[in-house]
């Protein structure tokens, strides 16, 4: 029985189209018959996947100069305003900025317009200064015409989340979808078994650099993402209960697709962006094994109500039981609904197989793993 | 006998002939109700399932027809993107009649038009907005 294998030993594997590479669901329905030390010994790599709403997300665009120069300062992209707050063509186009009063169009739909090769309206002024005269500019761009579009995420692929109901009598808008009235419904919003930070719940081989699919192309992980806590207690299962760790992620947006890059509106809450991500994680060891065979049933979530103003915790359940449409909680059966697109997750999960598979994907050892935290700060009032 | 779906739609000038009773007691057709917003001087819409045998239904229809009302069958009221889909699922979260599930098998979404009672929440709900209704 083998006991070890290095990253180095697996890429060379992968070079020769002899790796063993099974995607997070294919690996989870292994488990069911085979010991980890026997997943160990078969298989290389196991691949994930997720697409979901992730508002923490972005593009870093340049739009070249003109003649004479400008340093753009107020900037809209399709109405919608964009960040020009850097140097003079540089700006950042936020995900969940919107172009008011019409707030169901924002800067994800400008992305995904952007990353489709259709032309958008750039609009912008600024004082004038004596090295950069050009004091308004109107124009057509497309990504063609600009130098670069770079994706930068600073908040994806939550490891886990919290499952939405809503304790009061009235329809609540969320970000986690319309949430019924009354314990109506409960919407939850991961891939599971499929989802990237489940499958290396201790991020052993997931750190700062690891090659990644992003969005229909190659990105990195370029930090941590915002709001990492790893503080967080995990089941028995080593799995932590509820929204915990994050990942800051990297990559080049005129190389995505907008079959991975989706523009979203939910209801009275805002624009978001779904953002599809898959990350490999190689077979070091049993361990390593026996975390990317983990199941749904053996992963767990907190119930919380977003009818209280503190977001309640009222219960527990596991992904097997909302993937099965049905939850109960004191009693009541709630309906259940995902967010985040399985069907996608599983394709991004198989062509990250296939890449692999095929000799054309190779895994990185992270420059550096995540340190690990205490929790989260809080926003004091103190004036 | 198979059940489907109408959308019944009411003239503004609608002569006060009670449609609904005629379809039941002249024609047999048995009718179930699913949604109502019909209002003096305004175009009126009814949501309702007819169960009839095929001729009985088509005198039914034809006799709507006569009095200016316009019957079509639900699903053709209903547009549904489904070329755009990404199959999110955040719409089968509000379809409390059961048109819009999740297949988990598949991790695909169904609809079936037929089970739709027109309460609109799907409109909203679609992140996409994928989701139209045509009440003309």
């Amino acid at each position: 029985m083998l006991k070890k294998r290095s990253i180095e030993e697996i890429n060379e594997k992968i070079r020769k189209g002899k790796a063993v590479v099974l995607t997070a669901e294919q690996v989870a329905a292994m488990g069911r018959e085979s010991s980890a030390a026997e997943v160990m010994d078969k298989v290389d790599v196991v691949t994930t996947g997720t697409f979901g709403p992730m508002c923490s997300s972005g593009v870093f665009i340049n739009f070249g100069h003109t003649t004479p120069p400008m340093r753009m300062e107020k900037i809209t992209l399709n109405n919608v305003p964009v960040f020009g707050g850097i140097a003079a063509v540089d700006a950042y186009i936020g995900a969940t900025e919107t172009a008011l009063p019409h707030d169901q169009y924002g800067g994800a739909h400008v992305i995904e317009e952007l990353i489709s090769g259709k032309d958008v309206l750039l609009q912008a002024t600024a004082k004038g200064t004596d090295c950069y005269p050009l004091t308004e500019v109107k124009s057509l761009i497309n990504k063609d015409t600009v130098n670069e579009m770079i994706m930068f995420n600073p908040r994806n692929a939550y490891q886990n989340y919290n499952v939405a109901v809503n304790s009061t009598s009235r329809i609540k808008y969320t970000y986690m979808g319309t949430l019924l009235p009354g314990f109506g419904n409960a919407t939850f919003s991961t891939s599971g078994e499929l989802s990237p930070l489940l499958n290396d719940p201790d991020m052993r081989t997931i750190g700062i650099g690891t090659r990644i699919f992003f969005g229909g192309t190659t990105g990195y992980v370029a930090w941590h993402g915002t709001q990492f806590n790893t503080g967080k207690p995990a089941n028995k299962h080593g799995v932590p209960v509820g929204n915990s760790a994050t990942l800051a992620l990297i990559g080049d947006a005129k190389k995505m697709s907008t079959r991975f890059i989706r523009a979203a509106y939910f209801e009275k809450y805002g624009v978001s962006m779904f953002v599809g991500v898959g990350i490999p994680i190689p077979i070091l060891d049993e361990d390593m094994a026996r975390r990317v065979m983990i199941r749904n049933s053996q992963i767990e979530t907190n119930i919380t109500d977003y009818g209280s103003p503190g977001h309640d915790t009222l219960g527990q359940t596991d992904y097997k039981t909302l993937f099965s449409g049905e939850i109960t909680l004191n009693g009541k059966k709630i309906r259940t609904a995902p967010l985040s697109s399985v069907r996608t997750a599983r394709e991004i999960a198989a062509i990250l197989r296939e890449e692999i598979a095929g000799g054309r994907f190779l895994l990185t050892a992270p420059v550096e793993n995540f340190q690990k935290t205490a929790g989260l700060n809080s926003l004091e009032i103190r004036l | 006998m198979k059940s489907r779906r109408f959308v019944l739609t009411f003239p503004p000038d609608a002569t006060g002939e009670p449609i609904t009773y005629n379809l039941i007691k002249k024609y047999d057709i048995m009718v179930n109700i699913v949604k109502a917003d019909v209002s003096p001087g305004k175009i009126g819409h009814l949501v309702m399932e007819m169960t009839a045998p095929a001729k009985t239904l088509k005198e039914g229809m034809e006799y709507m027809q006569q009095q200016n009302v316009e019957c079509v069958p639900i699903d053709r009221k209903i547009t549904y993107r489904e070329d755009l889909c990404i199959h999110c699922g955040a719409c089968s979260a509000v379809c409390f009649a059961g048109a819009l599930t999740m297949n988990h098998k598949t991790a695909e979404l169904t609809f079936e038009p037929e089970k739709c009672v027109m309460c609109e929440l799907c409109l909203t709900a679609c992140p996409l907005k994928l989701f139209s209704i045509d009440l003309g």
